[in-house]
């Protein structure tokens, strides 16, 4: 190849003039075309059926109905009442998944462990320390909803079936982060207490807790927040709140009440969202 | 006096837990209050869920789970039911990438007038905050029963993180390689192909995959209220009390929710090393 003395000058003018990324773009969106028609298929997704005029006329009325949102003193009533309960089984279920928490965070934590001050954890703490991490992943690898169905089927519908769900899900949940931060932090003088005699309690009391307070606490406040968000989904299934007085106006198609609802809903997430906030900042 | 604290801190008193002229002591009563009254407002049915009857009715119905239905058939149904997740949960999370970006375009602050920035940040807000359930079950009413409903509720929610999440991605890149491509002359559709999309693409597919792998669990149970895959098929033969095909169902969601855990372990630490 002969090199052209005006190229080395001024490359810009002798250099084709294309992009030196094309090929390869074009070769990912050809995958990526490639890959997207069986997702297509088997996800049914046929949007301009949501365009012919019978599923018009159905979602403009739906629409149409959010104005003015439903504002009558019965209704807004029920949905103070029905707010108010999805608080309390958030918090009723998040005060269960603690009391389930902190009993499988204590048993589970290695640096509460007697044996291994000596070197290796002995077998059978070991085995028990597994295995109660095992149940926390059991726990919250079930998602809240799906405990929340099997619940209604045992309890019935109403509240009970949504704090169970929390309780278990969470439960699992702030165990395993509990055990994790407990573990993080310092172990040297929860060693030291039990080196010296200390029970392990003892040793948790007064070797990890003080340092692992504020951030136990401030991840069980988190976890509050989310369980109110949870708590309204869960309602969708039967399990109270205003959740499940939301799915029944939707299947009325009663737009001005799902707008109120959703106003609600925002409202309140926006608080506890605020709340926890708040809270978390001034344990720092 | 202060000296002889300051040289011994030690000997000074802990702050006491319950103080009541403190703020942490409010904070706690209030917490207990709150937990009180939670507790007595919601009718809960504990003394029915602690008899003697409702153990035995709950050992049954725990029983009712064995043995799960493995009949060829239904768990071809099953494969099928989770392949359909798949596809919903992937094709929501596409579908996310493609309108977050879009919307993250005006919603930073590199690119756009302020004008065009708050309409498009409360979009961004208001999509995220309904969850994808609720999404789901607005979008039943639009799309009919089916994954495409739950595919447009994934995706409508999911947009909403992506884009606010893409907005900060493209707001904290390095200015140079666009200011250098401006200062040749490029208009802003090739200052954004060219400089900054390319900064940023490796941190948007990593957002990207990570709400992926959230969707993947969402897609499981969205079907709940008819909105297709895993749950759709779980909330109908619960509604049976066809309890042997439920814990097929629910083996399959615990066994995809275990693998989508492992693959983005194994990915992390792949891609980390």
């Amino acid at each position: 190849m002969t090199t052209d003395p005006v190229t080395l000058i001024s490359p810009s003018r002798s250099l084709p003039r294309r992009d030196p990324a094309l090929p390869g773009r074009l070769a990912w969106l050809a995958v990526s075309l490639l890959l997207l028609w069986p997702l297509l298929v088997l996800t049914e997704f046929r949007p301009w059926q949501m365009l012919e005029a019978r599923s018009l006329r159905v979602t403009a009325h739906f629409l149409t109905g959010f104005l003015p949102p439903a504002l009558n003193a019965d209704f807004l009533a029920t949905v103070a009442r029905e707010t108010w309960r999805t608080v309390a089984i958030a918090t009723a279920g998040v005060s269960l998944a603690l009391l389930v928490a902190v009993p499988l965070a204590l048993i589970a934590t290695a640096s509460l462990s007697v044996s291994s001050l000596a070197g290796r954890m002995a077998a059978g703490p070991f085995a028990v320390r597994q295995a109660t991490r095992a149940l926390m992943v059991a726990l919250r690898t079930v998602p809240e909803l799906v405990w929340a169905l099997v619940f209604v089927r045992v309890v019935g519908l109403g509240p009970t079936a949504g704090v169970l769900a929390i309780g278990l899900t969470y439960g699992g949940m702030l165990g395993k982060v509990f055990a994790e931060i407990l573990e993080s932090s310092d172990a040297h003088p929860t060693r030291m207490l039990l080196a010296n005699g200390s029970g392990r309690l003892q040793a948790f009391l007064y070797g990890l807790l003080p340092q692992a307070a504020p951030e136990l606490t401030s991840y069980a406040i988190y976890r509050w927040e989310c369980a109110i968000r949870s708590s309204v989904v869960l309602g969708f299934v039967g399990a109270g709140g205003l959740g499940q007085q939301m799915d029944s106006s939707l299947k009325m198609l009663a737009g001005n009440e799902v707008a109120t609802m959703l106003l609600v809903f925002f409202g309140l997430v926006a608080l506890a969202d605020a709340a926890s906030a708040w809270l978390r900042k001034s344990l720092r | 006096m202060n000296a002889d604290h300051d040289a011994r801190p030690s000997e000074a008193l802990p702050a006491r837990l319950i103080a009541l002229r403190a703020r942490t002591g409010w904070v706690l009563l209030a917490a207990l209050a709150l937990v009180a009254a939670s507790f007595w407002s919601l009718d809960l049915q504990w003394s029915a869920f602690w008899s003697r009857g409702s153990a035995a009715s709950m050992g049954r119905f725990a029983a009712e789970f064995f043995p799960p239905d493995t009949s060829p058939p239904f768990v071809r149904k099953v494969a099928l039911a989770t392949a359909e997740t798949l596809a919903m949960s992937a094709l929501g999370t596409l579908l996310a990438s493609l309108f977050g970006l879009l919307l993250a375009l005006p919603a930073a602050r590199t690119h756009a007038r302020a004008l065009w920035r708050v309409p498009t940040r409360m979009l961004l807000n208001a999509l995220r905050a309904v969850p994808e359930l609720v999404w789901a079950s607005l979008m039943l009413i639009a799309a009919g029963l089916g994954p495409m409903a739950g595919t447009l509720a994934l995706a409508l929610h999911t947009t909403g993180v992506l884009g606010r999440l893409f907005a900060e991605a493209i707001e904290n890149t390095p200015p140079a390689p666009a200011f250098a491509l401006r200062v040749q002359g490029a208009g802003p559709a090739q200052v954004l192909l060219y400089a900054t999309l390319p900064q940023v693409a490796p941190q948007l597919v990593s957002y990207a995959l990570y709400r992926w792998e959230n969707n993947i669990r969402a897609a499981s149970i969205l079907g709940v209220v008819g909105a297709g895959g895993l749950g759709q098929l779980l909330s109908y033969h619960l509604a049976l009390f066809q309890m042997g095909r439920v814990a097929t169902i629910l083996l399959a969601m615990l066994a995809l929710v275990l693998a989508v855990d492992a693959a983005s372990y194994f990915a992390r630490r792949a891609m980390t090393r």
